[in-house]
């Protein structure tokens, strides 16, 4: 077989300066003062914000746990149909994401004010207008509606794999419904579970314009709070950096406990 | 006579303005002054606020496509939220403007830390037609570094067909009747300022027990508030989404053109009265073209159509002077004298007072979310018991496989 | 039957969830007046207006700029790192592997921070450069791991075969390996492309003045008002990605056919 490892050595500098010593200037920021003395104030001073990252935990784990029950069954019924609907089906869940996600969250905007069109329905049977926006359930909707289909992909990757046939041998061997789901179905779609719980809780977690459209600015999320420390109103990168380190922390954590949950090998395969 | 001739001109000159956007030489301006650059392929970066110049929609004059016709050089244009986004590029060095419009208290801010050249008046000579009293101000106290762009006042914007009493307070915000319908800005300063001004404080105010006590009073208003926002209460008033929000005077005119239902007061109490200038910051590259660029926003046609087109106040007597007699003598525009002797202008603070604000804030932000704090070690535990649980439940499948070989 | 059915419901619900704010964009691109919500009439105008608009058009192209360069490079760089981390040993490549995870499965807000803090440290102006490199960064690790699986699939013997009846090691290589691995490269690339024309959090981090892309602008516009020019624009985009992903799948769907029909003959 053909091999040569130099025509990687580009690839190997390339992602050791630009993705190895940025993490590492995050750690460095972090841990330094303005000035470049070594502190551990920043990490400290996270502390303070713990309402706000707990927030962001919280509103994710809800987001990622309705969509993996929205997806679930979805991912099933795709990876059931006949080729050509498949086809279609997958064409029609990758298209939304075609379009600006920003656009698309503003569009919601629209859908759930006050004078927004489901508001506008409702009046139509006399039902006094709903407060939806700025709410934390509309950020908790902004992220299932943005998020959804990197929960299906992955689902339904995995569910392609299962065979018709072990499901009819479990059924032949007297199996109910529930155990063929509880039993077979559910055990072996699990790497595309801890995939997708993965692939909707990290965006979820870090987001920033979806809880500032959607959340009108009172419930802030971590994505928030690191941006205002870049972009925002206070210049402070020392800080931010310390925040985007608990903030990879909790992914890490995150991560390792599904790999935990996750018996499956390859992953690589999953990921996209 | 002599006014109604005065008056002629202006309409006249406001209607070309409306129907033709004249081409440059059609302006009158100096055409000598203005080839300088002509055929040197320059291009200037300017850096001004959202939705903050006349771009030729709906037949106003679009000043940048003027001024590249006139001049020769390409106009870059882009635009900023805050004047702390603005502040972060220009901070973190990897800016490349040429001209900023920041707002005054930035401005201070800028000088005191060098971030600014002085303007060399003598390629602006259109200076002359700013009304003297704008150059004299606090935020620039040598004149050297800004040239006024606007002006205006924060009121309060509130919905006729929602509110029913008299607006003239800072407290109606506070006012729980209108609870989930009060929009409050974002941005510290501003929410600060006007809590301060409610207080009777100064909106400057370094105190650490004012500032405090402003931040009990923004606690309060907390569960009354719909949402935090600064750019958005103008989309969000017009379409009827709150009752009442702070906002800009010169905006409150758009915005009640659109939806007749809004009005808009100046509080009693006092409140900001805030400048836009134009600076050139140490990142220029191009400084004459960019003073060239400053001086034509000076122009009377030009700043009259961009006032035109905003709807702030101007300094620049020249172009008041060109404006509608309705605009002239509005009173959300040019306030009454009275109303404006409690206003102030924002002054850089010190670092510390920023800080201290700061910390405020996020703390005001995120204050009735306290019991997330302890339901951190609760998710904690949870999480470490899955885990003990699904390695003790592995561990023995495991036993039991190698029993079964 | 009726469980078919009812699963048909579930499909229509979530793709109506899925679909209703695009509908709702394209309907008010038609909208005459400028304000959301306010439904006034039928019209073209924003679709004119649109070409006009500088500064969307502007921003535009620098997307479509950078979404071309940083996906072509990208693609150069991931697939000549895939052969290499290929041919590596078993700890090395597991090693270059996590690396190359690591822009995929870190938050985008912390890519585009640490980007940001290297880009002011070298004193790198933000700009078109720092764009392309930030995009190419989190685009080579989809390349690389569309690749890979093919050079996997590939017969390992065929590269040696191929050299046996006299091909020259570049002829080889370029003869047998690429065509094998057209496809993941091709994947890879297209994959690229679309994240980099979609991405915001991290050019929202690494760009200048000059060189907005169209999410910035958006960006930048939903914190005031949408102009409908956007929403014509989307509404174009859309119309374009539907019918290219039509196309690919109708020709996808007979090429499949053939190949059974051509299976079935050769039974």
């Amino acid at each position: 077989m053909f091999k040569n490892k130099a025509v990687s050595l580009p690839y190997l500098v390339w992602s050791a300066v630009f993705v190895i010593v940025p993490l590492g200037l995050v750690a460095y920021y972090a841990m330094t003062t303005k000035t470049g003395q070594f502190t551990l104030d920043n990490l400290a001073r996270v502390g303070q914000y713990a309402p706000v990252i707990m927030s962001s935990i919280l509103l994710s784990i809800i987001a990622t746990i309705i969509s993996l029950i929205i997806a679930y069954p979805l991912a099933y019924i795709m990876s059931r149909s006949s080729g050509n609907t498949q086809r279609t089906y997958m064409m029609l869940i990758m298209l939304p994401m075609w379009m600006n996600f920003l656009l698309r969250t503003y569009s919601w905007m629209t859908i759930l004010e006050r004078n927004g069109l489901i508001n506008r329905f409702l009046e139509l049977f006399g039902i006094g207008p709903l407060t939806m926006i700025n709410t934390p359930g509309a950020v908790v909707l902004g992220m299932i509606y943005n998020y959804l289909p990197f929960m299906i992909l992955p689902l339904y990757t995995t569910m392609l794999k299962i065979e018709q046939h072990t499901i009819e041998a479990a059924q032949d061997l007297g199996a109910t419904p529930w155990q063929v789901l509880s039993r077979v179905i559910i055990p072996l779609s699990m790497p595309g579970v801890t995939t997708g719980i993965t692939m909707v809780f990290v965006p979820c977690i870090s987001t920033f314009a979806i809880s500032r459209m959607l959340g009108g600015g009172s419930s802030m999320l971590i994505g928030d709070l690191i941006e205002l420390q870049f972009l925002g109103n206070t210049y402070n990168p020392n800080l931010g950096a310390a925040i985007s380190m608990v903030l990879m922390v909790i992914i890490l954590i995150c991560m390792a406990m599904m790999n935990m949950f996750d018996e499956g090998e390859d992953k690589e395969a999953m990921l996209l | 006579m002599k006014r109604i001739i005065a008056l002629l001109v202006a309409l006249v000159a406001c209607f070309s303005l409306l129907c033709l956007p004249a081409s440059a030489n059609e302006l009158g301006l100096d055409e000598s002054y203005y080839s300088r650059f002509k055929d040197q392929d320059i291009s200037i970066n300017v850096y001004n606020w959202g939705e903050y110049i006349s771009d030729g929609s709906d037949d106003t004059m679009d000043v940048n496509a003027e001024f590249e016709e006139l001049t020769g050089i390409t106009v870059n244009y882009s635009t900023f939220a805050t004047n702390e986004e603005l502040y972060d590029k220009l901070k973190s060095g990897g800016a490349d403007y040429d001209i900023i419009i920041p707002s005054d208290y930035m401005i201070s801010r800028m000088i005191q830390e060098g971030m600014l050249l002085p303007l060399d008046f003598e390629n602006i000579p259109a200076v002359e037609n700013i009304f003297p009293q704008y150059l004299d101000t606090n935020y620039d106290p040598e004149g050297a570094y800004s040239v006024p762009y606007t002006w205006g006042t924060v009121g309060i914007i509130y919905n006729t067909a929602m509110v029913d009493e008299v607006v003239d307070s800072w407290q109606i915000l506070w006012d729980d009747k209108y609870t989930n319908n009060v929009l409050m800005f974002s941005n510290p300063r501003d929410a600060f300022g006007i809590t301060l001004k409610k207080l009777g404080y100064s909106l400057n105010s370094t105190d650490e027990l004012e500032l405090r006590v402003a931040a009990e009073e923004l606690k309060m208003q907390k569960p009354i508030v719909q949402a935090y926002v600064m750019d958005e209460i103008f989309d969000k008033m017009q379409g009827g989404e709150a009752a009442l929000a702070p906002y800009y005077a010169g905006d409150a005119l758009t915005m009640i053109d659109a939806n007749p239902d809004l009005a808009f007061a100046t509080p009693k109490e006092g409140t900001n009265i805030f400048y836009d200038a134009m600076c050139i910051p140490y990142s220029c590259q191009q400084k004459e073209a960019a003073e060239m660029y400053i001086n034509f926003m000076c122009e009377a046609e030009v700043a009259a159509a961009n006032i035109e087109y905003i709807g702030y106040s101007t300094p620049n007597q020249a172009a008041f002077e060109l404006l509608d007699e309705e605009i002239r003598t509005n009173p959300i525009s040019y306030p009454d004298d009275e109303l404006l002797v409690n206003t102030e202008e924002y002054v850089a603070l010190p670092g510390e007072t920023n800080l201290l604000m700061d910390s405020l804030w996020t703390e005001i932000l995120t204050t009735d979310d306290q019991f997330l704090t302890w339901l951190m070690p609760v998710m904690l535990i949870a999480g470490c018991v899955a885990s003990v649980v699904k390695i003790v439940a592995r561990k023995r499948r495991r036993a039991r496989e190698m029993a079964d070989y | 039957m009726k469980k078919s059915w009812l699963s048909r419901c579930y499909v229509g619900l979530v793709m109506f969830f899925l679909y209703a704010p695009i509908l709702v964009l394209i309907v008010y691109s038609f909208n005459e007046n400028k304000s959301r919500g306010v439904w006034t009439g039928f019209s073209f105008k924003w679709y004119q207006e649109l070409f006009h608009n500088e500064i969307i058009l502007q921003s535009l192209s620098n997307t479509l700029f950078i979404a071309v360069v940083s996906s072509l490079l990208a693609t150069l760089l991931g697939t000549a790192a895939a052969i290499g981390i290929f041919s590596m040993g078993r700890k090395a490549r597991s090693l270059v592997m996590n690396v190359t995870y690591f822009p995929i499965i870190n938050p985008e807000i912390v890519t585009g921070v640490s980007l940001m803090l290297l880009f002011a440290m070298c004193g790198i102006d933000l700009g078109y450069l720092t764009l392309i490199i930030a995009h190419m960064t989190f685009c080579t690790p989809y390349v690389i791991l569309n690749v890979m699986p093919k050079l996997r699939q590939m017969d390992q013997h065929t590269y040696e075969a191929a050299l046996d009846l006299g091909c020259s090691p570049l002829q080889a290589f370029s003869k047998v390996i690429i065509p094998e691995i057209m496809p993941g490269i091709l994947s890879g690339l297209m994959m690229s492309f679309t994240y980099s024309l979609d991405d915001f959090i991290i050019s929202y981090f690494v760009s200048s003045s000059t060189s907005q892309t169209l999410p910035i602008t958006i960006y930048s516009m939903t914190r005031r008002k949408v102009s409908p020019e956007i929403n014509a624009l989307s509404a174009i985009i859309f119309v374009v990605v539907l019918v290219i992903l039509i196309i690919v799948n109708v020709y996808g769907a007979r090429q499949e056919k053939q190949q059974q029909k051509r299976y079935a003959s050769y039974l």
